[in-house]
């Protein structure tokens, strides 16, 4: 893949952590991420539930429940703007407009008292100053785009009178509404039947390809990723464990947690009798080691320094960085000591 | 197994229509067709998967077989005896040779007992006479196969997560050594690592027990991991029935055929694939389209699919399908 440099890029996370406040103690529950979205590109996030996937998004968004979380240290630059560091007011602009969101699941995510014409016209209205007459047809060649039939209808409806699907797309119609240079969805296509979920996977790539939009697309689902990313991200208990192409990833994947992961998933093209399997679950935010591996203790693969010492995410091949010690031939002493 | 010479479980027609009501008088005004004739067997020992969409009925057969819910209509036979109509001590004595295993792992287990207690309790109910010095090692030695620590006797569901409740609820199935086990959707709400714990366990207890699996999801990777044969459905009919192989590898119906070209692929990263993508959402059941009930989505629909409503017929050798392309006699008339 192309070498892009760092000014390029629409998104730059620099070493994050979002801490939430348990009984007055803060807890890292992302733990130092760092990553980029260029431009035009689909970066997939995956993991388990409780890895921080979705924490991270919502500290991106500057989303993260007031009073219980923040984020506690890094940066987050987008599109050359601090947004860790903008106030409420500022981030208002930018939310919905250049960075966009959607959820899993599309029943919670609309407001059931409204209609949908109303909800999209919302979401104009914020943004732009534009009369009722533009923005009922702006509404209406949105919902066409996303391919809903009869939108002259739907903009009457209320959610409630729409399928899951059709939710979605109306979901994704007000994400794209102001054509945000990069959208966050989480676990899009979770809450939907597959043949629903090839509509809307495929609808989500025409969208990117024709607004050259970038995507940051939180799934558990590892075929999704394969069909629909560019670039992938594993998290693990709040951290990055691997990070690659997508072709690298699939064809090679290193971190023991990934190859797991892979295995642990049955394949329509293959016959195995039994499973790869996981033992035990992710530590809880309260009982996360602080020094060490945090896969370790259930680690097929684990070895003594494993508990010691705290891997880094390091370049093995170009466009495939990993963490995990045993990659790190030659490990620096000062890693040693921490 | 599959030579065994009577099924373990026979369907023939099943319906479960369910009566809308509205209006005055809260009259039957429609009726939600949830099973509109379902014919199925399983052989001992084996594991039939039923798949296919939100809404097309596979639950409601399962809880139909079960006799969770009362049959409109059909057929079901267990080791060749007619239960469809069964009633109170008769009923009683059969329920214990089936047994199910429920999709919520959260909802499916009283908050308020002790797990020792929600396993232990079928058998106090069918064997009152037991000791119940012995009904506890039954209960530990159970818990133990199923692969929770000591201890979880005396602990309350909600101490668990997800994985092992769903272990706590096989357990519980397993207690009165039944014959069938309906698995509803068992891993749908649990993570990657802790699902392929689950279908493993799944695996092995049955070759230990010899029992035979209902396994119902709408994960067509999941079932065809764990099923000998597949049966696909859609708006209440089976619309194809074939082993796995001939599912995965030779779809014949074109619902069959879009469901699998749907599934995301992990081993096809970077390649461009022929998905057929269908047009719209699945009809509602309260009104269903005439004919064969996937016309409106069908990319290869013909003109007589809309009138015709295609049986379901043996296509090969042990592959039937509901399709008026495979049947020639339609295809003429």
């Amino acid at each position: 893949m192309r070498e892009v440099s760092n000014s390029q890029a629409i998104l730059e996370v620099k070493n994050l952590e979002s801490a939430f406040m348990i009984e007055g103690e803060e807890y890292n529950a992302v733990d130092g991420v760092s990553f980029q979205v260029q431009p035009g590109k689909v970066v997939g996030v995956v993991g388990e539930s409780g890895c921080g996937k979705s924490v991270m998004s919502l500290s991106i968004m500057g989303l993260l429940p007031k009073g219980i979380g923040k984020v506690a240290g890094g940066e987050i630059i987008f599109d050359g703007k601090h947004l860790e560091q903008l106030p409420d007011q500022k981030m208002n602009k930018i939310r919905g407009k250049e960075i966009s969101m959607i959820f899993q699941e599309p029943m919670t995510s609309l407001n059931p008292v409204f209609t949908i014409g109303y909800q999209l016209e919302e979401v104009l209205h914020n943004h732009f100053k534009i009369s009722k007459e533009e923005a009922t047809k702006k509404i209406i060649q949105l919902l066409d785009a996303v391919g809903i039939s009869r939108p002259n209808k739907i903009i009457k409806d209320y959610p409630h009178q729409l399928s899951g699907g059709m939710r979605q797309r109306v979901m994704i119609a007000m994400a794209i509404a102001c054509q945000p240079k990069l959208l966050i969805a989480d676990e899009p296509t979770t809450a939907l039947d597959v043949t629903v979920q090839a509509q809307i996977l495929e609808l989500l790539q025409d969208i990117q390809r024709k607004n050259d939009m970038s995507i940051i697309f939180i799934t558990h689902d590892l075929g999704v990723v394969a069909e629909s990313c560019h670039e992938v991200i594993v998290m693990y208990a709040g951290r990055i464990v691997e990070k690659a192409s997508v072709e690298r990833l699939f064809k090679g994947p290193k971190h023991p947690y990934t190859k797991l992961l892979m295995g642990a998933i049955p394949r329509l093209d293959e016959t195995v009798d039994e499973l790869e399997t996981i033992e035990g679950i992710v530590p809880t935010l309260t009982k996360m080691p602080s020094v060490g591996c945090r896969f370790a203790n259930r680690c097929p693969q684990a070895m003594k320094e494993c508990v010691e010492v705290t891997p880094q995410l390091k370049e093995e091949e170009s466009n495939h960085e990993v963490a995990c010690l045993l990659y790190e031939a030659s490990r620096p002493e000062e890693e040693v000591s921490r | 197994m599959r030579n065994a010479a009577k099924p373990l479980l026979e369907v023939n027609n099943l319906q479960m229509h369910f009566p809308v009501r509205g209006g005055f008088f809260r009259r039957k005004i429609g009726e939600v067709k949830a099973v509109d004739g379902v014919t199925l067997s399983i052989n001992k020992g084996e594991t039939l998967g039923l798949v296919g969409e939100s809404g097309c009925g596979k639950s409601t057969t399962g809880r139909s077989i079960l006799r969770l819910l009362q049959p409109t209509a059909g057929q079901v036979l267990l080791e060749g005896e007619d239960i469809t109509s069964v009633k109170g001590k008769k009923l009683w004595d059969i329920r214990k040779d089936m047994q199910m295993v429920f999709q919520d792992p959260y909802a499916s287990l009283n908050p308020m007992q002790m797990v020792g207690n929600i396993v232990g309790e079928p058998i106090r109910n069918y064997y009152p006479k037991k000791k119940s010095e012995e009904i506890k090692q039954e209960v530990a030695d159970l818990l133990k196969r199923v692969g929770l620590p000591e201890e979880a006797y005396y602990k309350y569901a909600h101490e668990f997560s997800g994985g092992q409740r769903q272990r706590i609820g096989i357990a519980r199935a397993l207690a009165l050594k039944p014959k069938l086990i309906i698995a509803d959707e068992p891993v749908s709400a649990l993570d990657v690592s802790v699902q392929s714990q689950v279908l493993n366990l799944l695996n092995e207890l049955q070759d230990e027990f010899q029992l035979t699996y209902l396994f119902i999801a709408h994960d067509l990777s999941v079932v065809k991991h764990m099923s000998n044969r597949i049966g696909v459905m859609y708006l209440g009919q089976i619309v194809e029935i074939a082993d796995k192989g001939s599912i995965y590898e030779n779809p014949l119906h074109p619902y069959t055929q879009a469901l699998i070209s749907a599934v995301p692929d992990a081993s096809k990263v970077g390649e461009k694939r022929d998905r057929i993508v269908l047009e719209g959402d699945v009809p509602s059941p309260e009104n269903p389209p005439t004919g064969c009930p996937f016309h409106t989505r069908c990319p290869k629909a013909i003109d007589k699919c809309s009138t015709i409503k295609p049986p379901l017929k043996e296509v090969k050798p042990g592959q039937q399908v509901a399709c008026v392309l495979y049947d020639e006699s339609l295809l003429k008339s």
